[in-house]
């Protein structure tokens, strides 16, 4: 059998650097990219050779042989896309904090209950990088409050991003509970615009219960040998060391250098996440049949 | 020229110097005195804006809506403001520090980052909240770019922008050239911020004036991150002098200094480096070497020393003249 194909809406930063990894899958095909209005991403997904269209939606919905939807817009777009998409039976990734379907982090909690929704959530970047780290400690350490400090370089945040800063936090915040597992949360986001960019990098604070720092240290290494899997970039800056009950562990995630250059790694990891979790959508459906 | 607005921000940016132990009690105090004194924006909260109390930045003891409250039950005729720093706090926030009494705002960015501050802005303004757009560590970027940036803030509808130089490190032509760009592309008023690090906190505000800020922070004693802010008692000292227009009193700044402030401190283990006193002989004119004479008198005569100086400087008193001391500390005890 071929290759499934994928649909995705919105040719941002995050929508053409998806157009590369799933060029690269063995499974997945980009077939449309579809906006609501002609663009510069338009024009970049054209000359890479991809079919486009300006009709949004309503252009994926058309196309039966499609699959699997990347929604790449906005909260507030996605709240629209969504109930048409399930509608049309497609496989919808959420890379929005609109949070339809539930929060979905492959090295945490992507199983095959949740490949038979039709929608989940990708939560954010930052979600992906950081809240790993904390259900890996709060398995071993029962961790009472999270709280992590994500710095991302300005040229690699858009504006869908800037312009909703709090659903960005508060959304990342949530996924620290739920999937992380943390009893309370925080989230704090900094934009930084040094030239040359800096890498995405993460602070994980995590106030613990139980705090063996070596079973600390042995949860962190195991989750990031399973992340590395789908993220190859992803790095230990400065592995878990204690004071009190406060762990404190930063990650750096370089990206692949795709679409935006290797400091991008927010996008990388998001996308890197909804591209394995298409992927397993796939293989158990070939599985399945 | 038009008026001055001062903005006090002990209770803000002098929270980080406290490690964000200020109490609803110690609020209430500084608060009503800043009120008293004429201060025309009160800022207070965790150093780092509203929900700043974290591992990252220091844990304080109290929630800010307590802050505010306090603040709130006091006041009478400052504004009340909170920061607010986009990636920090969120409108949620806001909305909850308007019903606990705040009725301003200070939405603050990185220099190049105002966008992240357009759902903010707008919410602010939509709840009534007198709003200021805050571009911190503008040493940073160069004039055109924060041209730029300050435009965004206005256009999502701030009442002010600052030129915030967070760390102290901007020279007085830099502020110069800064606020005079600002002041020629924007239509709103113009602020600073601006830190002593390298002792020119006075001299940055005193030239952002002339450029044409009219909204100038300070803070009592220069309490502050770093080394502080500019002294909101020196500031005014030195307002008077230029003749600027505002409406803050020298005498209750210093005494909500001397009388509310400082015993806090005290009572927090820290002993500011203030003299309030040197700073009036520059105010006055007097000789620098009679302060401790002139202390000696006002304990002596039972005199305010503020008043000696002030007399001291009205009659001309020159180098070596240590005897009219006495004599003026004597006359001012028999008026009063």
């Amino acid at each position: 059998m071929g290759k499934i194909k994928v649909g995705i809406i919105g040719p941002g930063n995050i929508g053409l650097d998806l157009l590369y990894k799933l060029g690269r899958s063995e499974y997945l095909t980009p077939e449309l990219i579809v906006n609501i209005r002609h663009s510069e991403g338009i024009e970049y997904a054209e000359k890479m050779g991809i079919r486009t269209s300006t009709e949004g939606v309503a252009a994926i919905l058309k196309e039966d042989d499609i699959d699997i939807v990347f929604d790449c817009t906005s909260a507030t777009a996605h709240a629209f896309h969504a109930p048409l998409l399930k509608e049309a039976g497609k496989f919808t990734l959420d890379l929005t904090p609109a949070a339809v379907g539930p929060y979905c982090v492959p090295a945490v909690n992507m199983n095959d209950s949740m490949l038979e929704l039709e929608n989940v959530n990708l939560v954010t970047c930052a979600g992906q990088a950081t809240v790993p780290i904390v259900a890996a400690i709060n398995e071993v350490a029962d961790v009472s409050y999270a709280e992590i400090v994500s710095s991302i370089s300005s040229k690699s945040a858009g504006p869908g991003t800037r312009q909703n800063i709090d659903e960005f936090t508060v959304t990342t915040a949530r996924a620290l509970r739920d999937v992380g597992g943390a009893d309370d949360s925080k989230v704090i986001i900094v934009l930084n615009p040094a030239e040359p960019p800096i890498f995405m990098r993460n602070t994980i604070y995590t106030k613990v219960k139980n705090p063996n720092i070596n079973a600390i240290k042995k949860a962190v290494e195991d989750m990031v040998d399973k992340i590395k899997v789908y993220v190859p970039g992803y790095q230990i800056l400065l592995e878990p060391i204690i004071q009190d009950d406060i762990v404190t562990t930063m990650i750096q995630v370089e990206g692949l250098g795709d679409y935006l250059p290797v400091y991008s790694g927010n996008l990388d990891i998001i996308n890197a996440a909804a591209v394995n979790i298409a992927e397993a959508y796939v293989k158990k459906k070939l599985g399945g049949e | 020229m038009g008026k001055i607005y001062i903005t006090d921000t002990t209770l803000r940016d002098g929270s980080h110097s406290v490690s964000h132990r200020f109490s609803p009690d110690d609020i209430k105090s500084i608060t009503s005195g800043l009120d008293k004194a004429g201060v025309d924006i009160i800022e207070l909260g965790h150093g780092d804006g509203l929900t700043g109390s974290t591992i990252n930045y220091g844990f304080s003891d109290y929630s800010d809506y307590e802050l505010i409250e306090a603040a709130a039950s006091v006041v009478k005729n400052a504004k009340l403001a909170v920061l607010l720093i986009p990636g920090i706090g969120t409108v949620e926030d806001l909305e909850k520090a308007k019903k606990a009494g705040a009725t301003a705002v200070r939405v603050a960015t990185h220099c190049t980052e105002a966008d992240i501050s357009m759902q903010h802005i707008r919410a602010a303004k939509e709840i009534g909240l007198w709003t200021v757009g805050f571009l911190m560590m503008a040493h940073l970027t160069d004039t055109e770019r924060l041209v730029e940036e300050a435009l965004k803030m206005e256009s999502y509808g701030a009442d002010v922008v600052y030129v915030t130089d967070s760390a102290g490190a901007m020279l007085p032509v830099d502020v110069t050239e800064k606020i005079t760009a600002l002041k020629k592309a924007l239509k709103i008023p113009i602020g600073h911020h601006s830190h002593n690090n390298l002792g020119l906190a006075i001299a940055n505000s005193l030239v952002a004036i002339e450029a044409g800020a009219t909204y100038i922070d300070g803070s009592l004693s220069g309490l502050g991150a770093g080394a502080g802010n500019t002294s909101t008692e020196t500031l005014v000292a030195v307002m008077n002098k230029m003749k600027y227009e505002h409406g803050v009193d020298l005498y209750k700044t210093m005494d909500v200094s001397s009388d509310s402030l400082i015993p806090i401190l005290n009572s927090k283990g820290l002993s500011p480096q203030t003299n309030l006193d040197a700073m009036l002989i520059g105010y006055s004119g007097v000789y620098s070497s009679f302060m401790l004479h002139a202390r000696r008198a006002a304990d002596r005569f039972n005199v305010d020393v503020r008043d000696v100086l002030m007399e001291l400087g009205r009659r001309k008193a020159v180098g070596g003249q240590e005897d009219w001391i006495i004599e003026v500390a004597q006359q001012i005890s028999k008026k009063n």
